[in-house]
């Protein structure tokens, strides 16, 4: 099947070799990062996380969003989504080995990852987070490319598919949750202590990951290689205007927790990000421009007149997955950290290193993504 | 043939994971050997990595008395650069890179939980010695993903700078700030081939850190284990601004002084149980 990722236009092999040239980029820039140390990210002692654990946090939010096709499909038999769902198993694909990516280059020590194998510690909850996304990642391997395979062959599905893609439903809601469980148990850190930190993961994971299923389901339409339909769009469309609006709600939660308590540590963080404090406000005007596109988004997606047109659903869905990113990808890892134990603020700015490595990342799951797709295009539809 | 063909695959896989896992394993064994050798207790089963050997729990704490240390000027300089060089910590001088085990700050940021509403400024303004609680239930190790942070059998939070990998998990898990990561080498040299980082020598007793692991206070293990006191209480001479010792031993030092006096901890309500203890 492997050989259908070299049958391509130029179009094609050009999107590749860009996302080769950056992957390169943040390689050699990680090749100096490796032999110097973390030192050359913007990263401290009091902002001992930054843009790659945020960033880790995010995609694991795009892995669990490709739930929101399975559970419809396998467990309620919903057949509309039965031509995209692979696509979401595959985007799932990509986004945990981003994840595993992220990890590896924020590790000091990267020779030593299997540490966590060799010394397994139950009561640690990275423990359990490398076990989850590993599974889910095995999950999504097997099922997406056993499911693939067999059309590929022109047998019916494998009979041991269908335990694992409706065990692969519970999976997704787990990865989230262990992930939002690294924070929301730390005594420290007041503005991560939040019982409503997993379900709001979740609710954000619900709709980010569809969205950008859609927009990439878009783009492939208007580029003539594949139409997923216009039902399935929609319903889809529908979900991820669910999602958001409850992440919003959760969001308004915790608002109303802080600032109604007027308890100073439940205040401060929140403060720091969206109003700044003594003039430490990197963040201020970003996380504001996040908040308004969010919903700006949503809004306008209530509307049937920009939820009929691709090009106006694409718009809207870009706003609501712009601004979960800059609310999960950037914001809520870094400013757990501010103020730091000693009520001082001290603001975390990434380096051009730590950018190109990000960005590397991003493109190698680009790559995967990109190369998956081709192939389940070409098997599926046979189409380009 | 297909019979023959699948034995050799399976022989080729066993062989190969064999050999990635056993350089491991012996690395597992030496270190283990090497823990015995260094804690020189005949018998005792390892005591590293949280393995507790008996009940009798020993929990060294810390009275550090405010008062009799403003009362010697310099006197927490010198604890500090005790500690400094007994550890071989790197002095940067940058924030960004800082590694510290035993530090001064003012009152208002050291407890940044107890009100200042309408309190006496000066308080807002006494200096205090800061390192690790090393808690009675320390965070820190309850997130570590390899137990390379672990409680010993004195009650001291440990670090295994060899077994780390440098996540940083622990550091978000602190509420003291007591953890600092070595973001860069520490063994770089200067065109004369004279370490950049420790302007006072090396004390060639203590391990320098690689870069890319994390590292804290710990309570001078090495020395408490020969009968020694932790440098900066060396360092404190007979002013008894610090004080150090068994806090569970009802008959020491430590827990007379704390019998005795009114002392606060740093953040409580995190659930930690400090053992260092202030009195102000």
């Amino acid at each position: 099947m492997l050989e259908k990722a070299l049958e391509g236009n130029n179009r094609y092999w050009a999107w590749i070799f860009f996302l080769l040239g950056v992957i390169t980029i943040g390689g050699l820039f990680y090749v100096h990062q490796f032999h110097y140390g973390l030192g050359s990210t913007g990263m401290s002692r009091d902002v001992s996380w930054g843009i790659y654990i945020a960033q880790f946090t995010f995609m694991v939010g795009v892995a669990a969003g490709g739930v929101m096709l399975a559970l419809p499909l396998y467990i309620h038999d919903y057949k509309v989504f039965g031509k995209i769902a692979i696509l979401g198993e595959f985007m799932a694909i990509a986004a945990v080995a981003m994840c595993l990516m992220f990890i590896t280059v924020d590790l000091g020590q990267p020779m030593r990852i299997m540490n966590v194998l060799l010394h397994p510690t139950p009561h640690s909850m990275l423990f359990w987070d490398m076990i989850v996304l590993n599974g889910y990642l095995f999950l999504n391997v097997v099922c997406g490319w056993g499911i693939l395979h067999s059309v590929y062959k022109e047998v019916p599905p494998p009979k041991w598919a269908k335990p694992l893609v409706i065990l692969s439903v519970p999976w997704a809601f787990s990865i989230h949750t262990v992930t939002a469980f690294l924070y929301c148990g730390l005594p420290g850190r007041h503005f991560w202590l939040t019982a409503i930190l997993a379900p709001r993961f979740l609710a954000s994971a619900f709709a980010a990951g569809p969205a950008l299923l859609i927009i990439i389901a878009l783009i492939m339409k208007h580029m003539g290689c594949f139409d997923p339909g216009k039902e399935a769009i929609q319903k889809l469309t529908t979900i991820i205007i669910y999602a958001a609006i409850t992440n919003l709600f959760f969001v308004g939660l915790e608002f109303f927790t802080a600032y109604y308590s007027n308890v100073p540590e439940h205040m401060a963080t929140l403060n720091y990000l969206f109003w700044g404090v003594d003039g430490h406000n990197s963040l201020v005007y970003l996380m504001r421009f996040g908040m308004f596109i969010g919903i700006a988004g949503i809004i306008m997606l209530l509307f049937q007149k920009f939820r009929q047109s691709d090009g106006w659903l694409g718009f809207c869905l870009a706003l609501i997955f712009a601004s979960l990113w800059i609310d999960k990808g950037v914001g809520f890892v870094l400013a757990g950290f501010v103020p730091n134990p000693f009520d001082r603020i001290t603001e975390y700015y990434p380096t051009l290193s730590e950018i190109s490595i990000a960005l590397g990342v991003w493109a190698a799951g680009a790559l995967i993504l990109t190369l998956l797709y081709k192939i389940a295009l070409k098997v599926e539809f046979k189409e380009d | 043939m297909d019979v023959k063909r699948r034995k050799f695959l399976k022989i080729a896989g066993l062989s190969a994971v064999a050999g990635l896992a056993a350089p491991s394993a012996f690395n597992l064994l030496l270190n283990k050997g090497e823990a015995l050798a260094t804690e020189g207790r005949s018998g005792a089963k390892s005591e590293a990595h949280g393995e507790k050997s008996g009940e009798t729990s020993r929990q060294y704490g810390m009275v550090i008395d405010l008062e009799r240390l403003q009362r010697s000027p310099g006197l927490a300089e010198k604890c500090i650069h005790a500690c400094n060089t007994e550890h071989n910590i790197p002095q940067y001088n940058n924030p960004k890179d800082e590694i510290k085990w035993i530090w001064l700050d003012d009152y208002r940021h050291s407890f940044p939980e107890h009100s200042q509403y309408k309190k006496n400024t000066a308080l807002a303004k006494l200096p205090v010695v800061l390192l690790c609680n090393h808690c009675a239930h320390p965070p820190c190790v309850r997130a570590c993903p390899t137990k390379a942070t672990f409680k010993n059998s004195d009650g001291v939070v440990m670090m295994d700078y060899h077994r780390c990998i440098g996540c940083r998990f622990c550091m978000a898990a602190c509420p003291y700030g007591a953890r600092s990561f070595n973001w860069r080498r520490p063994r770089e040299k200067d065109a004369n081939g004279k370490y950049k980082f420790f302007p006072d020598g090396v004390n060639p007793e203590f391990p320098m850190r690689m870069r890319g692991v994390v590292e804290k206070c710990n309570f001078c293990a090495k020395r408490t284990l020969a009968g020694r006191l932790p440098a900066c209480v060396e360092a404190c001479g007979d002013s008894k601004a610090l004080v150090f010792g068994d806090i569970n031993d009802p008959k020491s030092e430590i827990s007379q002084v704390l019998k005795a006096k009114y002392t606060i901890q740093r953040k409580p309500a995190a659930g930690t149980e400090p053992s260092v203890f202030y009195i102000i």
